[in-house]
């Protein structure tokens, strides 16, 4: 049988804003992974005793402008998994909101947990 | 009488080396679906286009092609919606074309059955099954499939991975997996958790924008990876013998 192969055009990703967000999505990991050795780097460099050179490399325009598109991919990530939740864990006689809510609710506590440790210790 | 112009795409194997596009202009009628435009086509102004069709009521599942750059059930989609046009029809994407709009599915008629969508269980003692309406709420709205194939093609992860199971066939395993008479959960697993399983699914939720009949095959391929993590966990952590 000479059935046609219909092939992917290059641009696929841009016919619909759900592709454009799924390739974004994929893209993420990269900064994700970036995160976790910036994370790490910065521990070793307190353990070091190092860490007002991280401190000043930290200020540099580059590592600036990278670690502000990092952040803008892992908030796409990290809302993006969110909405995901409520499909995922479905609690008999919970309302899906509520374990979205939960999530979101969750995120703020460990974020000013963070946010005293390194602001106010 | 006013009309509309459908853009059809033709492809004619062992003729055509690409698909190419023909117009035809049908009547606009208010209670005409595309299908109904495409049996004009084939009636009164040109016998020789291919396509499927069965029930024109959403039922079969026959009827799926890509109209204006969708997936949608060619029966159920108007063309008063499309006015003034003009409307665009393709095959259904992702899937070879055998001949102008009818696609080959096999890819899926191959992937279904390793899921095991049948009761796994062993008939009861005496009588028949029971289950309280609330048991079958669990896994109702996945046994509403079609098998129209709509979702695997909004899928891009299906287009970039050919051998992902799919959305329809994961929610099917999960028909059953969710069924209050099922014991084939376990059965299912090794296919259903597999890196083609469910963890290929990246939540694009197209499956579920595209499905005519609300099974949201994102919803059921998410509640499985967390099945499925959970399962994992507890091979993990506990003994052989106190698991399940
Ligand atoms: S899940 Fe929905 S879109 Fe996919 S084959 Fe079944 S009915 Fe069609
Ligand atoms: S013809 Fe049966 S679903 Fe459209």
């Amino acid at each position: 049988m000479t059935a046609y192969r219909q092939h992917i055009p290059l641009f696929w990703w841009l016919r619909q804003w759900s592709y454009l967000v799924f390739v974004l999505r994929e893209l993420s990991s990269v900064f994700v992974a970036w995160f976790v050795v910036y994370l790490l780097m910065l521990v070793s460099a307190i353990g070091d005793g190092t860490y007002a050179d991280f401190q000043a490399w930290s200020g540099h325009g580059w590592v600036l402008v990278l670690n502000v598109v990092a952040l803008a991919f892992l908030l796409l990530h990290a809302v993006t998994w969110f909405a995901l939740a409520p499909r995922a864990m479905v609690v008999p006689h919970v309302p899906p909101w509520v374990v979205l809510v939960a999530h979101y609710l969750a995120w703020i506590v460990l974020s000013a947990g963070v946010a005293w440790v390194v602001l106010l210790r | 009488m006013s009309t509309i112009t459908m853009e059809v795409t033709r492809y004619r194997p062992g003729e055509d080396s690409e698909p190419t596009v023909q117009s035809y202009e049908v009547p606009l009628r208010k209670e005409w679906a595309v299908l109904d435009g495409l049996n004009h086509i084939k009636d009164h102004l040109d016998g020789t286009l291919s396509y499927r069709w069965s029930c024109r009521m959403g039922i079969c599942g026959s009827c799926g092609m890509t109209v204006n750059g969708r997936p949608v059930l060619s029966c159920a989609s108007f063309l008063v919606d499309y006015a003034p046009g003009p409307v665009r029809v393709e095959p259904l994407r992702n899937f070879p074309v055998i001949r102008d709009l009818v696609v080959d599915i096999s890819d899926f008629m191959e992937k279904l059955p390793r899921v095991k969508p049948w009761l796994i269980a062993d008939p009861p003692e005496e009588g028949e099954f029971l289950q309280t309406p609330e048991e079958m709420d669990e896994y109702k709205k996945y046994s509403m499939c079609i098998n129209c194939m709509l979702c695997y093609s909004a899928c891009p992860v299906y287009a970039l991975e050919p051998e992902f199971l799919g959305p329809a066939a994961i929610a099917l395993g999960q028909r059953y997996n969710l069924d209050s008479r099922d014991h084939g959960a376990e059965d299912r697993r090794d296919v259903l958790a597999s890196a083609e399983g469910a963890w290929a699914c990246t939540f694009v939720g197209e499956c579920s924008t595209a499905c005519p009949k609300g099974v949201d095959p994102a919803g059921a391929i998410q509640r499985y990876k967390l099945t499925a993590a959970v399962a994992a966990m507890k091979d993990f952590l506990m003994p052989r013998g106190a698991r399940r």
